[in-house]
């Protein structure tokens, strides 16, 4: 029994990172504090960089990762807000650093609890995402994020994404690896152009005007356009160790279902659950988890809601005057079938309020009334007035 | 190597190759020019201590022997520290005629690393 945090750091332990710089923040303080329990006692050879803030743990990150080390962190909110600036420096550099992101809403108001404030407004930097649903996943998804993130084709930061204080500190059966194995699944890292190699010395962030920025920016557009070839590999050769495979994009009772809800990470348990009450009530019900937010999987999100009477898109965060990350994405790619699939937007848990199966329950059923609504609705809000929005 | 011509020709990952700074002419946006006169220069070697760029030459005996165009910025801090008053600044229009180095060539760019 162990908890998405343990587990995160249980699988760095077995992965033994050459240098981690981190500065602690709930929800994920157990990552850097287990980890620094690690290297006190001599469990791993990491070289443990405790900083001042964490822009500077990210910042160290960066500068061992060209350096050729193998690199990992860990952050939540507004902690990864103070990191912002230099997350794009790191997918340029193609820093392959693997970070534990443990989904914490932004302040304000100050509140510790989760939803999906805190990675969205990084989906645009550069890096890899990956949103677990549990702690197995999250653990079989670091090793699966050291391999793509180091790959030639790939070099690309990845964040491994798990839900605060739902995943992160809730205790639950995970099958670990042995060491040995988790050593030969990762490796080593080979780098190919580290700043320490002084035979043959590089410059890395040099100054490029318009002449070669935006070509710069389409060759890590193309790491990024490689990952769903080189993951599926790699999720088939960690499945010949755990049994587990992953798909970029979770599909439940989805093939023949005539309604979809379309959500990400911890909230889908439950509506899987509620899927299973509405197939035996007859309802063709299915959801769809979007595991890889980037690169976005839109092909297959596409083939999926292909001919479906309704999907529902729930998001964990909002975008204040547009339209919700992910409600925005499954849009975007619906936009290219022949048919036009009816789609509500809705916003749910934000703040760490829970996602019930009554509500997804609705969910279902007023797609199955026909009863849309051309702007988002909202999931457990308070309303003064029941029938005005509301779920 | 030459120019490259199209995004996949680019170097990885930012690269460029070591010690690049050595190849980009810092001089191009030059405005002020530093001229030494080397009857008043006494060597005292504050100019070569402060410029930012690295611009002051120096002879085999250490001594000041002028300045380096392809870096020199003109910021004129050489001539603020001299206390001979061995350099004196002027606009750069006055030097026109005069023939320039080419500058940056990102063609080389991470050369050996291609």
């Amino acid at each position: 029994m162990t908890s998405g945090n343990l587990a995160f750091a249980e699988a760095m332990r077995q992965v033994n990172p050459d240098v981690v710089a981190a500065y602690p923040i709930t929800p994920s303080t157990e990552i850097p504090v287990k980890f620094a329990e690690f290297v006190a006692n001599g469990q791993v050879d990491s070289e443990y960089v405790a900083v001042e803030s964490e822009h500077s743990a990210i910042t160290a990150c960066v500068g061992a990762s060209v350096s050729g080390a193998r690199v990992m962190t860990a952050s939540s909110a507004n902690g990864v807000a103070l990191m912002h600036e230099i997350f794009p420096i790191a997918a340029a550099f193609r820093a392959p650093i693997v970070f534990g992101l443990v989904n914490r809403s932004l302040g304000a108001p100050v509140n510790i609890h989760c939803d999906h404030s805190d990675s969205m407004p990084e989906r645009d930097s550069g890096w890899i995402q990956i949103y677990c649903e549990d702690a197995q996943e999250v653990y079989d998804s670091v090793l699966l994020a050291v391999r793509l993130a180091e790959h030639d084709d790939v070099l690309t930061p990845v964040f491994v994404c798990q839900d605060g204080f739902i995943t992160s500190h809730c205790y639950e059966p995970v099958e670990l690896l042995s060491d040995e194995s988790v050593k030969k699944f990762v490796g080593e890292r080979n780098a190919k152009y580290p700043l320490l190699d002084v035979d043959n010395p590089v410059s890395y962030g040099s100054f490029t005007m318009s002449e070669y920025y935006f070509e710069i920016k389409r060759t890590q557009i193309e790491g990024m356009n490689n990952v769903p070839r080189i993951y599926k590999e790699l999720t088939k050769e960690l499945a010949e160790y755990t049994g587990r495979e992953y798909p970029a994009l979770d599909a439940y009772r989805a093939e023949d279902a005539e309604y979809l809800i379309v959500i990400m990470s911890s909230a889908t348990g439950v509506v899987k659950d509620v899927v299973d009450e509405m197939r035996e009530r007859g309802v063709k019900a299915g959801c769809l988890r979007v595991r890889f937010f980037r690169p976005f999987p839109a092909e297959d999100l596409k083939k999926l809601a292909d001919g479906k009477k309704g999907v529902a898109v729930l998001d964990r965060s909002a975008s204040i005057g547009g339209t919700a990350p992910l409600a925005a994405e499954v849009k975007s790619a619906l936009y290219g079938l022949s048919e036009r699939v009816p789609l509500q937007e809705y916003l749910f848990g934000l703040g760490g309020r829970d996602l019930y199966p009554r509500d997804a329950e609705k969910v279902f059923s007023r797609l199955m009334e026909n009863d849309y609504s051309d702007t988002a609705r909202y999931i457990g809000l308070l309303e003064k007035d029941e029938e005005n929005g509301g779920n | 190597m030459s120019k490259p011509k199209c995004w996949q020709d680019v170097p990885p990952a930012t690269i460029a190759w070591g010690a690049s700074a050595l190849d980009v002419e810092t001089g191009l946006w030059r405005s002020m020019r530093p001229v030494l006169d080397e009857n008043k220069c006494i060597s005292c070697l504050k100019c070569w201590l402060q410029c930012p760029d690295s611009s002051i030459k120096t002879n085999e005996e250490g001594r000041v022997c002028g300045i380096n165009m392809f870096f020199c910025k003109g910021c004129g801090v050489c001539a603020q520290v001299c206390p001979v008053n061995a350099i004196s600044m002027h606009q750069e229009a006055d030097f026109t005629g005069e023939k320039r180095e080419h500058g940056e060539d990102p063609g080389k760019v991470a050369d050996h690393v291609k």
